[in-house]
């Protein structure tokens, strides 16, 4: 899916020092802004709002410790983990996703078309089921599942990349996991089978600190990576023999960022479960807002954790008391996005 | 010339002598009468053939005879409703493969199930809907809107309505759809109650009086089918032949849509979403018959009925004392054969 429109060539002031300029793009470093104060407002709106309303002052006396006990236990101990989870799991998803659409140079090849969520969703019940779960065990789960599923969608491919037939490919395989999905929770006990199935749901609820840490820090080890391999996956698009000529090592570059976002996906779905369509729609529009033309692996991550944060916001209080799994809100609205792209794009003729 | 012949072995399979055809069909309907014998012995409680032909023609000779009970009152209506259901879809299939000219059709991939389900939860959230001749007008109302929705989005553009742009348009649609439809459900507790009941896609715990309230939209629907045969077959050589032919296009077409969402929207009113059936069966009976309609929709229907008979058979023995609900089985066999189709050099139109 090339881009055909020409775009205007990036203005701004251009920082220089001794041995590097740096040219500074008025409207990333806008979008940038806006995007981190609507983060803070969603948070700001997350800690204050619920059954036990808060003042944001309140809130800030909590985190500094000048709170009363309870204000403390509902802002440590219950906001404050889910906002940040939001956040960590949204950037991972975000990354992850701008990491396999530049990887297939496809706009649909997000994980959750592509089954890869589904198969981390795979690989976490079979821990749950196995060997009982716990956080490492469905972690390690997940990342097994997500790397197999990307290892049998690239096998069925057999080395073609290119168009729909990569989106075609990953809605078969998301079937038949789902069925073994369903195959499983149906084989185990009941206790289990709960256990399982309040995981599948993708929700932020009734999880802690335990997953925010482990999502942190692949996060803090991955993101650096991927950031690192995004100049080289753009020339990547150019194609492999361009890309070989300007002394990419294609082969090694390929594996590397694939496993990076394996990683991510897998991890984040082991988190909080399969949460739907952050990752195809956080790179998309960070592309749009961001006026960029590249996969933009931090801006997508960024987005990824304002969707997130602002799909539980909603959940929880559109219609409070009852509170809507994240994974609901981000997937009707993330169906009707995926709508909207084919539209404009088959619109516009590509 | 080499590329032209292949393609064409691609998208037409070979057609065989017509005693091949009818000797198959025969062949079919013997395994299928198998089958529904075998669905009447088998179960957590196995019954013996004689046992079984007893009760079918004695009817239960006393109050304890369990056996005969079990046959007639419970296993009875169950493969009826499965053989229904399956001859409707695999039909439906066949139709709409013909119709949009598109391999990869079937109600569960373009959505048009979701679509049902989600107007029978409308129905049961709005206007307190909870039996089953209330659930049909709805699922069918669901059923063309949503498949008018994507032919129009698929159909968007230059290119038009190409296999992989239906596929895709379904899959988007049907995505946001089920974020809806889960987002209700919890909402709304008696909904959701109403709603688990119907959505698995089984053929178990169901009103014995389901057949007999969609047997009348299923039997139109196949009546349709089986008459409109010789005019898809016109319509296969492309529209301008067609109306060469003195086929009226715009007629046909508008009949086939009618058909599909009365097979459609009716099985899924039965016995929620099945997908797949759709999508496999004619494709398995093409392999047989050739392109001739005539011949695809009397296979598609033997074919459909085995497959979904076959499936709720073995749903009921591999975990047992549980059941694995017939659109998981459905799925296991029916996703290989999308994957083997998208999988070809190009998706070729029918």
């Amino acid at each position: 899916m090339t881009t055909t429109e020409t775009r205007p060539l990036p203005t701004g002031p251009v920082v220089r020092t001794e041995r590097v300029s740096v040219r500074v793009r008025t409207r990333v470093v806008t979008a940038t802004v806006a995007l981190l104060v609507a983060a803070a407002v969603l948070g700001a709106l997350a800690m204050t709002l619920g059954d036990y309303q808060l003042s944001v002052g309140q809130v800030i006396g909590a985190l500094t410790g000048s709170g009363s006990r309870a204000q403390e236990y509902v802002v440590l101990g219950l906001r404050a983990p889910r906002v940040v989870l939001a956040l960590v799991v949204g950037a991972a998803l975000g990354v992850g996703g701008a990491v396999f659409q530049s990887l297939a140079r496809n706009n649909l090849a997000s994980p959750d078309l592509l089954g890869f969520t589904t198969g981390a969703a795979s690989g976490a019940l079979i821990a749950i089921v196995l060997v009982g779960g716990g956080p490492a065990g469905t972690t390690i789960g997940a990342i097994a599942g997500t790397l197999v599923t990307a290892v049998v969608v690239q096998a069925l491919l057999g080395g073609a990349v290119g168009g729909y037939r990569l989106v075609l490919v990953g809605i078969g395989v998301n079937a038949v996991l789902a069925a073994f999905n369903n195959f499983l929770i149906l084989r185990t006990d009941l206790s289990t089978a709960v256990a399982a199935q309040s995981w599948l749901v993708g929700t932020l609820n009734g999880r802690g600190w335990t997953q925010v840490v482990v999502v942190a820090i692949a996060l803090a080890v991955l993101v650096p990576i991927a950031a690192a391999g995004s100049r080289r996956l753009d020339l990547l698009g150019m194609g492999d023999d361009v890309a070989r000529g300007l002394g990419v090592a294609v082969e090694r570059t390929r594996v590397t960022t694939l496993l990076v976002g394996v990683a991510l996906v897998g991890v984040a779905t082991a988190a909080v479960g399969p949460v739907a369509f952050v990752a195809l729609a956080a790179p998309q529009l960070a592309r749009r807002i961001m006026g960029t033309t590249g996969p933009g692996v931090l801006a997508a991550g960024l987005l990824g954790a304002v969707l997130l944060l602002a799909g539980d916001v909603l959940g929880q209080h559109l219609a409070a008391p009852t509170q809507f799994p994240a994974g609901t809100m981000t997937a009707a609205v993330g169906g009707l996005y995926l709508v909207w792209l084919l539209a404009r794009e088959w619109r516009a003729g590509r | 010339m080499t590329a032209t012949a292949t393609r064409a072995e691609e998208s037409a399979p070979p057609t065989r002598p017509v005693g091949v055809r009818a000797g198959g069909l025969v062949v079919a309907l013997v395994l299928l009468a198998v089958a529904v014998v075998a669905s009447l012995m088998v179960g957590s409680r196995g019954i013996a053939p004689g046992v079984v032909l007893d009760a079918l023609r004695y009817g239960p000779t006393s109050p304890t005879d369990t056996d005969a009970v079990i046959v007639l009152e419970q296993r009875l209506p169950r493969t009826l409703l499965g053989l229904a259901v399956g001859v409707a879809l695999g039909v439906a299939g066949a139709l709409m493969q013909a119709l949009t000219r598109n391999p990869l059709a079937d109600p569960g991939v373009l959505g048009i199930n979701w679509g049902a389900s989600a107007a029978i939860v409308a129905g049961i959230l709005l206007f307190g809907i909870t039996t089953l001749d209330g659930y049909v007008w709805f699922s069918l109302v669901g059923a063309a809107v949503v498949a008018v929705l994507v032919y129009l989005l698929g159909a968007t553009g230059r290119s038009g309505a190409t296999p992989a742009r239906l596929a895709l348009a379904g899959t988007a649609v049907g995505a946001s759809l089920q974020g809806v439809i889960y987002a209700v459900v919890l909402v709304d507790a008696t909904t959701f109650d109403q709603y688990r009941v119907w959505r698995v896609g089984s053929l178990t715990g169901r009103d014995p009086q389901a057949l007999v309230q969609v047997l009348p939209f299923l039997v139109v629907g196949i009546l349709l089918a089986l008459g409109l045969a010789r005019a898809l077959n016109a319509l296969a050589l492309g529209e301008e032949t067609a109306r060469a032919l003195g086929v009226r296009v715009g007629r046909i077409r508008a009949l086939t849509g009618l058909g599909i969402v009365l097979l459609c929207g009716g099985a899924t009113a039965a016995c929620g979403p099945i997908a797949f059936v759709g999508l496999a069966v004619p494709h398995l009976a093409r392999v047989v018959t050739g392109p001739d309609h005539r011949w695809v929709m009397p296979w598609s229907m033997a074919l459909g009925g085995l497959l979904v008979v076959c499936a709720d058979v073995v749903g009921r023995v591999v975990a047992i004392p549980a059941e694995l609900e017939v659109g998981v089985v459905t799925a296991f066999v029916g996703a290989p054969v999308f994957l083997a189709i998208a999988r070809r050099r190009r998706v070729v139109a029918l």
